[in-house]
């Protein structure tokens, strides 16, 4: 999961302090795994540093908690990228994609086509595997197999994810 | 590579549901296609109107040059006969004859004489791996036995497109493997184009590339004309 990408994302929507995006992104993704304020500052200097955010405003006292930082044109660029370009199909993308699909939701952009997306890089990979299959021995067949079998449970549930997304929408209005 | 079969703009209404809403999608010669999408999304109803064997409301299907939704009935099912396989999720054999006789039975009905339907429904027989059930009837065959009959006989009269609706739907994912692998091989060899509805990715995956549908709409990125 690219906390940076999702960062900039959350950004998107007007500028924020580090501790105001940390708490959005736990809200929005960090159920089981929270950010640590370090983790967030880290990655906002790294941000700062490619010209993807700059700084808008410091209130009184010191210390980075002051700072708002706000998105910059590089830096949408940076999220279009990151939204158009599939994930490598992989077991456990989960947070992630679920990411993508909630972040292009938030910024108007189309979650459908995200999901469709990565529906053709997962097809893709689980045709090269269906052919590997079939020249393969037993041992090559059973190895593909396990691969195949964790890219489907991940095309269900994009499957799954598509058909849901007005209501995802509207939950997230709320 | 020009387009096979090609459907533009069809529209198909069941009393007020909208099974297809402007679907299109285009078929090459030889190449294996999977229409995938949720169940009722309109699959089923894109591959019959394809077929032939549904109207359309509008739109016009297209196969080799000829505009299959003007043709009479007549012409429509002769043409199905000679180019056109099937092969849907329960086999739709006929149980009163024998394994043999049901994938000899469309080269009888194109007058084929008996003993030579039969020889070239043996052949097609073993290389789906069903020679052993030649004369058991379909009941008497596993279901993925009679799956791979379905596709001999599908298969038999060389045809240029294989429809296939959910072929491995109703059965366990070995079964289904073999059937997908052993349909697609043998069209491959014999140059057939399938045209593949599955909701299944694994299944999915045997096809050269995807067209998904969804509330009646078809997105074909490799449309051609
Ligand atoms: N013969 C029919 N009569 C009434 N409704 C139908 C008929 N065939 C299909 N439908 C409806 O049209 C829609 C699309 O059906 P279908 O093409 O079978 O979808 P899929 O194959 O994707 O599951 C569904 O809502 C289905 O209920
Ligand atoms: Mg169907």
């Amino acid at each position: 999961m690219s906390i940076g990408h999702a960062l900039l994302g959350l950004l998107e929507g007007g500028p924020r302090h580090g501790y105001d995006l940390k708490r959005a992104y736990d809200e929005r993704f960090g159920h089981d795994r929270p950010l640590h304020y370090g983790q967030v500052y880290s990655t906002l200097s790294r941000l700062l540093k490619n010209g993807l955010v700059s700084e808008a405003g410091v209130e009184a006292g010191d210390g980075p908690e002051r700072k708002r930082y706000a998105i910059t044109d590089a830096g949408v660029t940076d999220v279009e990228r990151w939204l158009g370009t599939p994930e490598k199909p992989e077991p456990y993308l989960q947070n992630t994609l679920y990411a993508k699909v909630v972040l292009a939701l938030l910024s108007g952009r189309s979650a459908t086509e995200v999901l469709d997306t990565q529906r053709a890089a997962h097809l893709t990979t689980m045709r090269e595997l269906t052919r590997r299959k079939a020249d393969g021995d037993l041992a090559d067949q059973l190895i593909c197999d396990f691969a195949l079998f964790h890219l489907e449970a991940d095309l269900r549930w994009l499957e799954l994810t598509a058909a849901r997304l007005d209501k995802l929408a509207e939950e997230m209005a709320r | 590579m020009t387009s096979l079969l090609t459907a533009e703009g069809l529209y198909k209404s069941f009393g007020k549901t909208n099974a297809l809403d402007g679907a299109g999608i285009s078929i090459r010669e030889g190449e294996v296609v999977a229409i995938m999408g949720p169940s009722g999304s309109g699959k089923s109803t894109l591959l019959h109107c394809l077929a032939g064997i549904l109207p359309p409301d509008s739109g016009t299907v297209t196969y080799r040059g000829r505009d299959l939704t003007g043709m009479n009935d007549g012409a429509r099912s002769e043409l199905r006969r000679t180019e056109f396989g099937f092969v849907f999720q329960f086999g739709q054999l006929v149980p009163e004859l024998t394994c043999l006789e049901n994938v000899a039975l469309p080269l009888r009905l194109s007058g084929m004489k008996r003993r030579d339907a039969e020889r070239a429904s043996k052949e097609w027989m073993a290389r789906l791996e069903v020679d052993t059930v030649a004369d058991q009837r379909p009941g008497e065959t596993s279901g993925g036995q009679g799956q791979r009959v379905a596709v001999a006989r599908a298969l038999v009269t060389s045809p240029k497109v294989v429809f296939a609706d959910e072929p491995t739907g109703a059965l366990d994912s070995l079964n289904g493997e073999r059937v997908m692998h052993l349909l697609t091989t043998a069209a491959r060899e014999t140059g057939a184009a399938v045209v593949l509805v599955t909701h299944e990715p694994r299944v999915a995956a045997y096809s050269d590339r995807e067209v998904v549908v969804r509330d009646g709409r078809s997105r074909d990125v490799e449309f051609v004309r």
